[in-house]
């Protein structure tokens, strides 16, 4: 029966060559490299449950009263939006789940994304000539930080509407045309026309999406076509012969048993685990806000680089040249994307190397790569956790202030600490594999007696 | 020396420290100082005894307030306080009922904790209080009138910028904003009105009877908030959400990749 | 595990999945409570066993004896085809003799039809005219109303709390429209020169939206004991920017760069707040001309 098939297949497409070559398809064989694939498995419980949910949802800010099920907002006036996603949390069946599911999935589609850039850039997966891979990788994390914002803005609930307020002071803050641009993208000042949602919308479900899935498809792309990179092995040359698993019969049932897994965490997660209770927030007013508001997990660096920059405005004659939160809302997240686009040619520059690589680096065989890691690293997440302070006060009772201005000093000190220590513990762990590898040869020669 | 006597040692070194740490936590917070005499002397006794010994060192002997003094009060608290005339029976109850006050120094923050007077005490204090300069009484808010949907709107307009929409507490400048999980209707009616410590107070024309029963009635039932969703991790938002997904589904999943991986030998 | 006791378990666990998915479809006919956890509990089982069921059959069922394959990296690059490609892009260029001036042409041609064609995005906004973000509905004599649209009293509003105010008959989701009234001591007021008579009584208003980032100032820090506790502050909890409401609302802690704009009150004749004129300053976000000029209506 496969034999049939088969055969209908190739007279009608001619594509037995190309099918015989994938399901030899070889993949190296570490459990880290399967990261990548979690995140994309993530992407596509993301697009399933987002179909779904376009079907219920209206992209509309035009007032409405609330008449449905949930009795504690019963009567009160709110968007179109945020009652569409009422309706779908208690109205539709099984809307609710999907809906969790697809606010999940992109929690951990990013999380996921950020595991994988970190295995890619200890291992210097990014070398030549996998350059552009990773280049298109860089861009698929930022396009996907913008469509997860523009994603739970969307509900117009009490926090993402003080977040999209956020969002249009920093669009606001860049330099001569930051005034102009958010007008533009919002059609007029804050809170926007009503073409904003559309926008919003289109981007969110049309746009970005085929950006994403267009660098997913020239991602995985180049990584055939230049094949995965591999751990160096014994007794093979491992920069130009590849060992792996060949993708049938041995890699294919283990992807999809991944794939199953994936989807299944998220699902579960999804209707046990409340996500984003839009009902208990209530729907967002210009004049309203709450105590600890925060962005989806993925913006937790920006708003803790906007806290912790001190009160300034940098004003020429009397015009305000740059406003405040250009500095941790603009500047901070454009350094980070330009030191990981630019960083493989840095690399090639500081060291020379411009061979080809195919074989991987164990983070400590490149201890000064693991060292300015460790320490951006360290860097980005400090930030982070400065965004978290206010809870760390209500938590652990460690004041608001002195945990802001401890932040303000360590967040340049501690990094360098850190990519210190990264750096000793490569050289000590390479200093421990040459005694190793000493008492060995010692034991295997003949001539030395023990 | 010899084992048998270090060991001897060190049991009677543990003893000692087993006994200073009972008699330490056996000893009652220190400065409150309760009046004997029981049900025999009368409540405006009972009140004054009260004041005098626990609250006269910060609050003035007749309440007047004190604004700096360098002497020390009771119990070797740092003297310096409001004024209480004019507050009436319902501050008084609120902070005493709530433990709030007696404070230690002044200027630190009233935190919730077990109250350090019965019910008698407290009622004795509190019309003692009053009697500096009147003021208001012991509210009687009726939370069942109100609707918490409605109390949503006016909780969210007065109140959940500092303590959160969901009553699940925050941050002030100069404070750490209680979160409501253990406040009684009476507590919560008291504390609009008072606004205790850096807290605003709401007069009657700004939130009047009826929407205090309205978010009186909001407050307590976001004790048991609606969780439809599953888990409600704290009902905080995103920080909660991200922590899970990272330590949950993270760690899940990475387990996953390391069950599957790794097959070809080195 | 023998390969035959992993055939039965694969088989097991693909009935489970079955099981588990009819269990999915009949819940979901259901009108129970928590239904949303019982579906995901069956979904969630039927993926897990599904998962389950592959990751054991890629372990044990359907890799042959040798699992592993070789292949060499492709080439680095194929210098041939490389020169075949440049023979002919080069040769068809070789023909060109004006080369310069088709270059220069096209470019023009390319760069203008991009230009033009990008142009219409112009439409989404008022790209050039900035003037709607000095725009406010705040002018002499406008009332000022609460959240249910009655008039604020200047008798009413008392010292030790907040209020939020809107100009009565206009639109409310503007940001220059919220306002956050509240009364304090005359003598302790300190407010910056030009502003003599915008407090009546004590009673100053500032723009409710905090001049750092957007949100709602929603939080208002009250000192029961002056002596012993931080002064009175508008706070915003975004980023917890402070400003003293004493003196005009000038920055005292985090991130806002400048202070909230002030609205002049006047007490007409019957005891009602009104604006007395104009905010001090554009509302909001920092953009680069905020400084320039008040808003207007």
């Amino acid at each position: 029966m496969i034999r049939r098939a088969l055969r209908f297949l190739d007279q009608r497409s001619g594509a037995a060559p190309a099918l015989r070559k994938t399901l030899h398809y070889a993949f190296p064989d570490h459990w880290s490299f399967l990261l990548g694939e979690v995140a994309l498995y993530a992407f596509i419980v993301l697009v399933v449950t987002g179909v779904y949910l376009t079907l219920f949802f209206e992209p509309s800010t035009a007032k409405d009263t609330y008449e449905g099920s949930y009795a504690p907002l019963q009567g009160i006036e709110a968007s179109k939006a945020y009652i569409s996603v009422l309706n779908i949390s208690f109205d539709v069946k099984a809307g609710l789940l999907i809906r969790q599911t697809h606010h999940w999935a992109a929690d951990v589609f990013v999380a996921a994304i950020v595991l994988h850039l970190i295995r890619v850039f200890f291992t210097g997966a990014y070398r030549k000539p996998r350059e552009l891979t990773y280049v298109i990788g860089v861009l698929m994390l930022f396009t996907a930080l913008l469509e997860g914002y523009l994603g739970y803005s969307l509900v117009d609930d009490l926090l993402s509407g003080m977040g999209l307020a956020i969002g249009y002071a920093v669009g606001l803050s860049i330099p001569f045309v930051g005034a102009n641009l958010m007008l533009a993208i919002f059609g007029r000042p804050f809170p926007g026309a009503p073409e904003l949602w559309s926008r919003m919308y289109i981007a969110h479900v049309l746009i970005l999406p085929l950006l994403i899935g267009g660098l997913l498809t020239a991602h995985l792309a180049l990584v055939a076509s230049r094949r995965h990179t591999q751990f160096r092995r014994k007794r093979v040359p491992s920069e130009v012969k590849l060992v792996g698993l060949p993708a049938f019969p041995a890699q294919a049932p283990r992807s999809l048993g991944l794939l199953a897994a994936v989807a299944a965490a998220l699902v579960l997660l999804g209707g046990l685990v409340q996500i984003n209770p839009i009902w208990l927030w209530g729907p967002y007013h210009v004049s309203q806000g709450t105590n600890g508001a925060q962005p989806d997990w993925y913006l937790g660096w920006l708003i803790g680089a906007l806290r912790l920059v001190p009160h300034f405005d940098v004003v020429v004659w009397n015009r305000t040249l740059v406003p405040n939160p250009f500095w941790g809302g603009i500047l901070f997240p454009t350094v980070v994307l330009v030191a990981l686009l630019a960083w493989p040619w840095l690399e090639q520059r500081a060291t020379g190397d411009r061979r080809f690589h195919n074989a991987l680096d164990r983070p400590r065989d490149a201890p000064l790569r693991t060292a300015i890691g460790a320490g951006f690293l360290t860097w980005v997440v400090m930030v982070f956790m400065a965004g978290a302070s206010d809870r760390m006060l209500v938590w652990l009772g460690i004041s608001y202030m002195s945990q802001i201005w401890f932040y303000r000093v360590a967040v340049w000190i501690v990094p360098f600490v850190a990519g210190f220590i990264a750096w000793r513990i490569c050289l000590g762990l390479k200093a421990m594999e040459e005694v190793e590898a000493e008492r060995a040869r010692a034991e295997a020669d003949p001539e030395i007696a023990l | 020396m010899s084992r048998g006597r270090r060991q001897a040692l060190l049991a009677a070194v543990l003893l000692a420290g087993l006994g200073v740490a009972a008699v330490a936590l056996a000893a009652p917070p220190s400065g409150i100082v309760h009046v004997p005499g029981g049900s025999k002397i009368s409540r405006r006794q009972l009140g004054a005894g009260l004041f005098a010994a626990n609250c006269a060192s910060c609050h003035g002997p007749m309440g007047e307030g004190v604004e700096r003094a360098n002497n020390r009060g009771a119990g070797a608290t740092t003297a310096q306080g409001p004024s209480l005339r004019g507050v009436g029976e319902l501050a008084p109850d609120f902070y005493l009922r709530t433990g709030r006050m007696p404070l230690n120094h002044a200027g630190e923050e009233p935190e919730r904790q077990r109250p350090f007077f019965n019910s008698r005490e407290i009622a004795a204090l509190s019309s003692y209080v009053a009697s500096f300069g009147g003021g208001p009484k012991v509210p009687d808010p009726h939370p069942d009138f109100g609707s918490p949907a409605e109390g949503l709107s006016l909780f969210t307009e007065h109140c959940a910028g500092c303590h959160q929409v969901v009553g699940e507490g925050g941050y002030v400048p100069g404070a750490k904003v209680p979160v409501l999980q253990h406040a009684n209707a009476t507590e919560i009616a008291e504390a609009v009105r008072t606004g205790p410590f850096l807290m605003p107070k709401f007069p009657k024309s700004q939130i009047g009877e009826e929407d205090l029963n309205k978010i009186v009635a909001y407050v307590l039932a976001s004790r048991h908030p609606d969780d439809e969703g599953g888990l409600g991790i704290g009902h905080l938002g995103p920080v909660p959400e991200g922590v899970v997904a990272w330590l949950v589904a993270g760690f899940a999943l990475t387990g996953v990749c390391v069950l599957i991986g790794s097959r070809l030998k080195r | 595990m023998s390969r035959r006791r992993a055939e039965l378990l694969v088989a097991v666990l693909l009935l489970g999945v079955a099981a588990c998915a009819v269990m999915f479809i009949v819940v979901y006919a259901q009108s129970w409570a928590h239904l949303t956890q019982y579906l995901a509990l069956c979904l969630g089982g039927a993926l897990a066993l599904l998962g389950a069921a592959l990751i054991l059959a890629g372990e044990k069922l359907f890799p042959a004896e040798e699992e592993a394959v070789e292949e060499d990296y492709p080439p680095t690059e194929h210098p041939m085809e490389q020169y075949e490609a440049n023979q002919l892009l080069a040769e068809t260029a070789e023909r060109f003799t004006r080369k310069r001036l088709l270059a220069g042409a096209a470019t023009a041609a390319g760069a203008a039809l991009g230009a033009a064609l990008v142009v219409p995005a112009a439409s989404l906004g008022p790209l050039l005219d900035t003037k709607s973000f000095y725009y406010s509905p705040w002018r002499r004599d406008r009332r000022l109303v609460n959240e249910d649209g009655r008039p604020l009293r200047a008798e009413e509003i008392e010292e030790g709390t907040f209020y939020t105010a809107y100009p009565e008959g206009a639109y409310r989701d503007e940001l220059a429209a919220p306002l956050v009234v509240v009364r304090l001591d005359p003598e302790e007021l300190e407010m910056p020169a030009g502003r003599e008579g915008w407090t009546p009584r004590g009673i100053v208003a500032y723009s409710k939206i905090c001049t750092h980032a957007g949100c709602a100032i929603a939080l208002y820090r009250d000192p029961k004991f002056a002596a012993a506790e931080p002064g009175p502050a508008l706070v915003c909890p975004c980023h917890y920017s402070t400003f003293d409401p004493a003196r005009g609302a000038e920055v005292t802690f985090g991130p806002a760069g400048r202070p909230l704009p002030q609205l002049p009150l006047l007490v007409d004749s019957k005891g009602d707040l009104r604006a007395a004129g104009q905010l001090s300053g554009p509302v909001g976000p920092a953009f680069w001309g905020v400084r320039t000029r008040r808003p207007s209506a």
